[in-house]
């Protein structure tokens, strides 16, 4: 079985795990970090995104042994203790959710894309946000969240 | 999806050494086609080697004319590339619009052109900009390098190093994306090359083809207009839930003609 170290949310975690362990049962199964979410299952609904040294990551089509040396954030990671992060706030306040389910992976998306684009414009979430698919079809208001979360996160230095 | 064994070589040849000691083994690239289809169980090899860690398979570089890329180089770098975007910004533009951004995070042109989907982006700017692959041994022309559906000339256990793109004088890709899967369901390559105009179609037929027709009459005249008259067979292309062949061959009109006029 492939030795494995990697950080997660920031703190070390290394261990043995079968070859084909995906990132997200890494993540859920042995890690019980639960809020990533595995949707589908067949790399269509981007529920299961996590940030992959910065990077949104499908982590159902992703090993763990791949993650080897890398740096992951899962949902769990986003807020600083009790304060949630801009774009987890800017989801409530703009009623982004209405299960949830496909939330995580839509926030952390969302983060990449501000960070990676300093000009967010709506198009360019709807683009976006192509890979990550929300059942109860919230997509507007989560485009008005992501507009928002990316604004409050410029305005904290964060992109 | 099934046990595996799992190798990360850091050399070319420690890959190449590995593959010919394992039963029935797998390269591994970004794996965003070869882990959904294991765990489907429509492959399962004894060894997976990624390909992950080997340094010369990574990176960009422009070369006088040439733009070269590693086979490991992902979707995302390319589209953000700046010596990409600069000779050749249709391939990068092409990059940009692959799949999605989780996608285009792990997925690499050497995985690609290697698997080489019908419906694949890549294929179709490699052959109309006609780009060549480079593996250890030798380099392969991309119209010889894609043989049919899901089938190249790559050998066994050949692996691609990088891929050489000439940047043209004017090119652009337009795509028809599959609402669901963003694939091609038509998608045109065309490009103004120091050999005459070249154009490629992707997701249309089993593999990726050059359209004669349709090159012949923009060669005196790239322009839309040029492609009043011309007329292109639904004779093998594909048919599916998604799309017809006539509907397809309708489409290579419509995707050449938008993306002639992007590149005039």
């Amino acid at each position: 079985m492939p030795a494995i170290s990697l950080s997660v949310n920031g703190k070390p975690v290394s261990g043995e795990y079968e070859a084909r362990t995906l990132l997200c049962e890494l993540l859920r199964g042995h890690l019980a970090l639960t809020g990533t979410h595995v949707g589908c299952d067949t790399s269509q609904c981007g529920a299961c995104v996590v940030l992959v040294d910065g990077d949104p990551v499908k982590s159902c089509a992703m090993l763990a042994a791949q993650a080897d040396g890398r740096e992951v954030t899962t949902i769990e990671g986003l807020a600083g203790g009790e304060k949630l992060h801009p774009m987890q706030e800017a989801f409530r306040d703009h009623h982004a959710l209405q299960c949830g389910f496909c939330t995580p992976g839509m926030i952390l998306t969302s983060v990449a894309l501000a960070r990676g684009n300093p000009a967010l414009g709506e198009e360019d979430v709807a683009k976006g946000l192509e890979g990550n698919l929300c059942r109860c079809t919230g997509y507007r208001n989560i485009i008005r969240a992501v507009m928002a979360g990316a604004k409050a996160m410029r305005e904290q230095g964060d992109v | 999806m099934y046990e595996f064994r799992y190798h990360r070589p850091e050399t070319l040849e420690d890959a190449a050494k590995l593959f010919s000691e394992c039963g029935d083994p797998l390269f591994l690239a970004g794996g965003q086609t070869t882990l959904p289809v294991m765990k489907q169980r429509l492959a399962s090899p004894s060894d997976l080697i990624d390909l992950g860690r080997i340094p010369e398979l990574r990176g960009i570089s422009l070369s006088g004319d040439t733009l070269t890329i590693g086979a490991m180089t992902c979707h995302e770098d390319v589209a953000r590339s700046a010596d990409a975007k600069s000779a050749i910004p249709a391939l990068a533009g092409l990059a940009g619009d692959i799949g999605d951004p989780a996608v285009r995070s792990r997925g690499t042109l050497g995985g690609s052109i290697a698997n080489n989907d019908p419906a694949a982006d890549y294929t179709a700017a490699l052959v109309a900009l006609g780009a060549s692959v480079h593996t250890p041994s030798r380099v392969i022309a991309a119209e010889d390098f894609f043989t049919g559906m899901f089938e190249t000339a790559l050998e066994e256990g050949e692996m691609i190093v990088k891929v050489a793109f000439p940047a043209p004088r004017s090119a652009a890709y337009v795509k028809f994306p599959n609402p669901a899967s963003r694939y091609a369901t038509v998608g045109v390559f065309v490009a103004g090359t120091r050999e005459g105009v070249r154009v490629a179609v992707t997701g249309a037929g089993p593999c990726v083809f050059r359209a004669g027709d349709i090159e012949a009459a923009l060669e005196g005249d790239f322009s839309a207009d040029a492609l009043r008259g011309v007329s292109v067979s639904p004779d093998g292309l594909n048919s599916d839930l998604h799309a017809s062949a006539e509907y397809r061959a309708n489409l290579i009109g419509v995707m050449t003609r938008r993306a002639v006029a992007r590149a005039s």
